[in-house]
């Protein structure tokens, strides 16, 4: 699930070739650091804190411990129509440790940064591990891992955020909100940026050092129109899509130049006609589909939904037990591929290790429309070893363990889940154009799913209606329920390489202590028949 | 790692748990506020220590013990301010967050919204304290723990998963007006689902409140796993209308989105499902049925919540519904200075009054109806009528002919507590509940209501 505590839910295409020629201005210039992705070794007072609480962990009789001391940034720019609201800097630090103790897991955590602190954190793990104790049948095995020892990696940036001064960052949000304040009826907007930056450095008892940089930038945008006699307003928003990139990404994204469209967008709303219930087909842009591709694919072939350890929270999967369905389940048709990856540039998920220092892989989750894989952890591929085994592949993590800090305990958490491209150079006209009747969605709106991932409905930001292979008109109040394993195989037409985007929550939540997660999900235009849509418009 | 240097020193000088005392708090904050070189500061100091065990399928899965901090520094120039946290208490370490609040405040754009800082308040007392949530140990939870998962290996063919999670919390706000604050409390939350193992039924139960003794463990397994056994087998019915019964937790899932709703600002500004059509906002008309009265009390037996805001501004009991009228809309105190009106804090612990009908009354006056134990992600469809839409979760009966029949499958809706709350016929005693998406301290009656709008059917147990 995408989590209640988001800020404000964002998407939409910010085109490619935008992204390939950053404009900055000269003083964006100026912030550049010189090469800030250059990876330095793990700064030996962190390493020896890590050590220490390895040392402490194994003399408490943990046969395998792991630690982690992060330092979490997020920075705030909070502005609506000229003025700013706030600006926040927030700054966490501490010391996570997590111990095996006869195989049974516990886990301790403190702000506290002396030895004495790291290894108090460790022997409350400890404690916790052997109040614990498991049964023998019911004992943790982990996948062997290749132990990496000097693992770095930074997410590929230009511009730092933490180096951007305030003030360029609020300039570029109030010109912005003043651009799409000059559309008639636009009454309020509400912008802000909203920057990460997590310096995360792991060791294990496998010999495993990683010291690993995170950046992301996002700039959720919305602009509200209200109507004269106060009888409707509607809001245009979710139009910058989060990445893994730097304050660079932001500027290229262009706010100004495209806010006044923005605008327009909430206006046009206003006007637009109130959708008639019935089936129709649906053209879903990479900006809405996403979302979609979240809650419907992503989450339900997570394998501890699967094997039933989410049950009482974030929920199971209909995509159970895994025994009946890898290798026989269709979830789509044979255009249908997913992939699994922390690999893709830009992607929230992407990073050189996870939370278990293992080196995530890239694998088809659905391969031809049939599912192939889940996603797993170390704790977990031992689950898949009889299918690892007929398939002739390693039992090995695909790397999908993450913490959301230092003070919560690592658990499977979603890589960069992605629909690839099929292999006809279709796009986004083509697939409108191939189309009699239906409705074509751009950008994400309302979103929900029943804990098994078979119900779900969505609304959006834009709709438009298409009749003989052309749009006619702009439609509101429209939101489309769904059985999944149905949805994805009325797919019928997908768009090519070229038409391949990324969209990505900050906000993805599972796991109790609640933890979130930010991910991306790559996907092309697409193109489903005969789905139910209903009005969601109501009298007060 | 860029961080501080003075933060690897050779002894520990944070406390055990990571808790501060009302003049530890104090005296740290008397500190930060000293140090400023701004106009105004304010500081917020906010920490604890929570221990969780977690289990599934029958098994414990992974437990915690967490020690945290943080301190958050606004400085203000004017009207320019900026927000500074750390978790660095270290002498450097808490001067640096005040000079980079400091120093980004100057740099900050004029907020013409700002409001001077509160003169010091008279707040009220409310005891959320239980020493027998701060002194639990892991031997204790995991002993919680093994009530539902030693049922559940008994009976056989159940899988429980549950969580518990307990702790200590305190929260303390100073400022150079003077004003200081300081809220300890504790909290134990339990939740639970029981799923039958042929994949076909699942319950679900939970409590929560400060005091570890007040969560009557076993109580709350035996009815996750009587629900789980009874949902088994559901049968399909039509998507429509119905008339329906919804347990507390099911109304607080709903209900409480209510808070996100009742923003004056927003109803003055014409984008609020209070704003009256032609200008205006619907305070003093009746919005839903007379036998609805909704409103916050930090000190309500019930509630026991924090009896001031984050602002330092004092929290008594405000009702915001009065027999169906809608008495005030939330009021910041920048709008309540703009609008001439009272600045009245949020909607953090809400409760509504309950009835005196029980489950057994409701469930024996209804031909055909539907009884509901929680509601599942749930998302607003239209803020202009609060329209969400979610699903049934956990235990979803059929009613035929005053009794309880079989269990159907879930069900989404698209309603709006509004609507819902105008369609009332019975109220029953509230309760604190004890899972809501959106969490805090919530207290609801169960409630019996016709015309509840399901749309369609969910195959999901």
């Amino acid at each position: 699930m995408t989590s209640r505590r988001d800020f404000l839910k964002t998407a939409t295409a910010v085109g490619a070739a935008a992204l390939a020629t950053p404009a900055l201005s000269r003083a964006e210039t100026l912030a550049r650091r010189a090469a800030p992705n250059e990876p330095a070794a793990m700064d030996p007072a962190t390493k020896e804190l890590l050590l220490e609480a390895l040392d402490a962990a194994k003399l408490g009789g943990a046969e395998f411990a792991d630690a982690r001391i992060g330092r979490y940034r997020n920075n705030f720019v909070i502005t609506r129509e000229q003025q700013i609201v706030n600006v926040v800097d927030t700054d966490s630090l501490g010391v996570g440790v997590r111990v095996l103790v006869s195989g049974t897991w516990g886990f301790g955590a403190s702000r506290d940064l002396t030895k004495a602190g790291v290894v108090a954190a460790t022997k409350e793990a400890l404690a916790i591990a052997r109040a614990n104790a498991l049964p023998a049948a019911d004992r943790v095995r982990l996948a062997p891992a290749t132990p990496t020892p000097d693992g770095r990696y930074v997410t590929p940036h230009t511009i730092d955020p933490f180096t951007v001064p305030i003030e360029q960052k609020a300039d570029l949000l109030i010109r912005a909100n003043a651009e799409a304040m000059k559309v008639a009826g636009v009454k309020f907007v509400n912008s802000n940026m909203f920057f990460v930056k997590e310096e995360k450095n792991y060791a294990n008892t496998d010999g495993t050092f990683t010291t690993q940089t995170v950046i992301r930038s996002w700039l959720p945008f919305a602009a509200t129109a209200v109507a004269p006699d106060f009888s409707d307003f509607q809001t245009r928003t979710n139009v910058i899509q989060p990445m893994a990139r730097g304050y660079e990404y932001l500027v290229a994204a262009r706010p100004v130049e495209h806010a006044r469209q923005w605008g327009e967008e909430a206006a046009a709303k206003l006007k637009a006609k109130a959708v008639e219930v019935g089936r129709y087909d649906l053209v879903l842009h990479p900006s809405h589909l996403w979302l979609t591709i979240h809650e419907s694919i992503a989450h339900p072939t997570e394998l501890d939904r699967a094997m039933g350890y989410e049950a009482n929270y974030a929920g199971t999967s209909f995509l159970a037990p895994p025994r009946e369905k890898l290798g026989t389940f269709r979830y789509g048709p044979a255009i249908m591929n997913i992939q699994g990856d922390r690999s893709q540039e830009g992607g929230c998920s992407t990073i050189g290790w996870d939370d278990d220092g293992v080196k995530p892989d890239e694998f088809l989750i659905i391969k031809n429309g049939i599912v192939n894989d889940y996603q797993t952890t170390r704790e977990q591929a031992p689950m898949l070893d009889w299918w690892y085994t007929k398939q002739k592949r390693p039992v090995r993590s695909h790397g999908c363990s993450h913490s959301d800090s230092w003070n919560d305990v690592q658990f499977q958490r979603m890589p960069n889940v992605s629909l690839l491209p099929g292999e006809k150079d279709l796009g986004w006209d083509d697939l409108i154009a191939a189309t009699d009747r239906g409705i074509a969605i751009v950008g994400d709106g309302s979103f929900s799913i029943d804990q098994q991932r078979y119900n779900a409905q969505f609304g959006g930001q834009l709709f438009y209606e298409i009749k003989g292979g052309r749009i006619v008109g702009q439609l509101k109040d429209v939101a489309y329920q769904m059985r999944t394993p149905d949805f994805w195989n009325s797919m019928d037409m997908i768009g090519g390489r070229k038409s391949y985007e990324m969209g990505a929550s900050f906000f993805d939540g599972k796991g109790q202590p609640g933890q979130v997660n930010a991910v991306s999900h790559g996907c092309v235009p697409s193109r489903f028949r005969n789905v139910n849509v209903i009005n969601t418009g109501r009298k007060a | 790692m860029s961080a501080p240097r003075s933060l690897f020193g050779s002894s520990s000088p944070i406390s055990s748990g990571d808790m501060m005392s009302r003049s530890e708090a104090q005296a740290f904050l008397e500190r930060i506020v000293k140090l400023s070189r701004a106009d105004t500061i304010a500081a917020n100091l906010n920490g604890g220590y929570t221990g969780n065990i977690r289990f599934a399928a029958n098994r414990i899965t992974t437990a915690g013990g967490v020690s945290n901090s943080q301190l958050v520094v606004q400085s203000g120039y004017g009207p320019k301010h900026a927000v500074v946290t750390t978790s660095d208490f270290s002498p450097a370490g808490v001067e640096r967050a005040v000079r980079q609040s400091e120093a980004i405040a100057k740099l900050a754009p004029d907020d013409p919204e700002n409001m001077p800082l509160l003169p010091p308040q008279q707040y009220g007392d409310v005891n959320a304290w239980f020493d027998a949530t701060a002194t639990l140990d892991p031997v204790e939870r995991a002993a919680a723990a093994r009530t539902a998962i030693d049922a559940a290996k008994a009976a056989g063919d159940l899988a429980a998963a549950g969580f518990i999670i307990a702790g200590t919390n305190y929260n303390a706000i100073a400022s150079n007006t003077g004003m200081y604050a300081y809220f300890p409390s504790t909290n134990a939350n339990y939740q639970l689902t029981v799923r039958t193992n042929d994949g076909t039924g699942s319950g679900w139960a939970g409590a929560d409140h400060p005091d570890w003794r007040q969560i009557d463990f076993k109580a709350v397994s035996d009815r996750a796993i009587q629900k789980a056994r009874a949902s088994r087998n559901p049968v399909a019915i039509e998507p429509g209308r119905y008339t329906v019964i919804l347990e507390p937790q099911a109304v607080g899932d709903l209900v409480q989105l209510l808070a996100f709703a009742l923003d004056a600002r927003s109803a003055d500004e014409g984008r609020s499902a209070f704003s009256k059509q032609g200008g205006g906002t619907k305070i003093g008309e009746k919005i839903v049925d007379s036998k609805v009265t909704l409103f916050s009390d930090p000190g309500d037996a019930q509630l026991l919540g924090q009896p001031w805001t984050p602002e330092g501004l004092p929290l008594g009991r405000e009702v915001w519904i009065e027999n169906g009228v809608l008495k005030q809309l939330q009021y910041s105190r920048f709008w309540a200075q703009k609008k001439n009106a009272r600045p009245n804090g949020g909607l953090g612990s809400v409760k509504m009054v309950g009835g005196d009908a029980t489950t057994e009354q409701m469930i024996a006056s209804t031909p055909r109806g539907i009884l509901v134990t929680r509601l599942w992600y749930l998302r607003e469809v239209d803020p202009r009528t609060v329209l969400y839409t979610g699903l049934t979760r956990d235990g979803t009966f059929l009613i035929e002919n005053g009794r309880i029949t079989r269990s159907v499958k879930n069900l989404r809706f698209n309603e709006s507590p509004l609507f819902m709350l105008n369609n009332l016929e019975m109220v029953g005693r509230s309760e604190r509940v004890a899972g809501t998406e959106s969490g805090g301290n919530v207290v609801f009656p169960t409630l019996k209501v016709r015309d509840f709008n399901f749309t369609s059917l969910s195959d999901a147990v």
